[in-house]
């Protein structure tokens, strides 16, 4: 699947977006965000505040518990300041 | 009914007199229309910043905007909408969002302009970062803009 990120979260990882294969083990975006963390330090940056990021799959807000299975695109940045 | 929805995300400029026209243009049925433009301020919090650049995620800003338009749509009587917001370098005194409702009575226009305005300040993937005296920085989302958009909750 694919992942993007924006804003900060962007900034700390050093990248825009990247191709994953999690293990089945990862269910969930918490899951998910618990595996990115342990990939290394930059992620560990991003994501050191767990409850403030934000994730959308496929393009549609989405809460922590959602299941990532059949997702093609998700997505974490931090809370929005548009408008 | 027809109720023409424009949504727009651009980093041009917008005019808002051409917008309120293309949306009232060749139409007797609207006696309402209310705008709200959100505009780069120069002084933030006790400095003066040189600027904003606004990253979106593509896509999604759209879709976001979609979903709140037909909500709108859905809840009062509109006769048309358009929502137009800017991304890329903004410096102070220039446009960053616009919003226009249309409808035959005021109150509908009001609430719905609102509305939308309080969903795109904490739902649409928009993020600001700003450039003053200090270096850049990323501005932090407000807790009062999350009570704005939660008040419109059924």
């Amino acid at each position: 699947m694919k992942v993007k990120y924006f804003a900060w979260v962007r900034e700390r990882i050093g990248k825009a977006e990247e191709t994953i294969d999690p293990p089945a083990s990862v269910r969930t975006v918490d899951d998910l965000i618990g595996w990115l963390t342990a990939r290394g330090e930059t992620y560990a940056y991003a994501f050191e505040k767990p409850k403030v990021i934000r994730a959308a799959i496929d393009q549609a807000h989405v809460k922590p518990d959602a299941v990532i299975a059949g997702a093609r695109e998700i997505a974490f940045f931090p809370p929005m300041t548009g408008g | 009914m027809n109720a023409p929805v424009t949504i727009r995300i651009q980093q041009e400029d917008f005019d808002t007199a051409r917008e309120i026209a293309a949306l009232s243009r060749g139409r007797t049925d609207i006696g309402a229309v209310v705008t709200f433009s959100g505009i780069c301020r120069g002084p933030e919090g006790g400095d003066e910043i040189a600027s904003l650049t606004l990253e979106h995620y593509p896509g999604m800003a759209e879709a976001e905007i979609k979903r709140h338009a037909d909500e709108a749509l859905a809840r009062w009587p509109l006769q048309g909408l358009t929502v137009i917001h800017r991304f890329g370098r903004v410096t102070p005194g220039q446009n960053i969002v616009l919003v226009v409702t249309a409808s035959k009575h005021r109150q509908a226009a009001f609430e719905a302009a609102q509305f939308l305005m309080d969903y795109l300040k904490t739902s649409a993937p928009f993020w600001k970062q700003q450039e003053g005296a200090e270096g850049k920085g990323w501005v932090e989302a407000k807790t009062h803009d999350e009570d704005a958009a939660a008040r419109w909750t059924k």
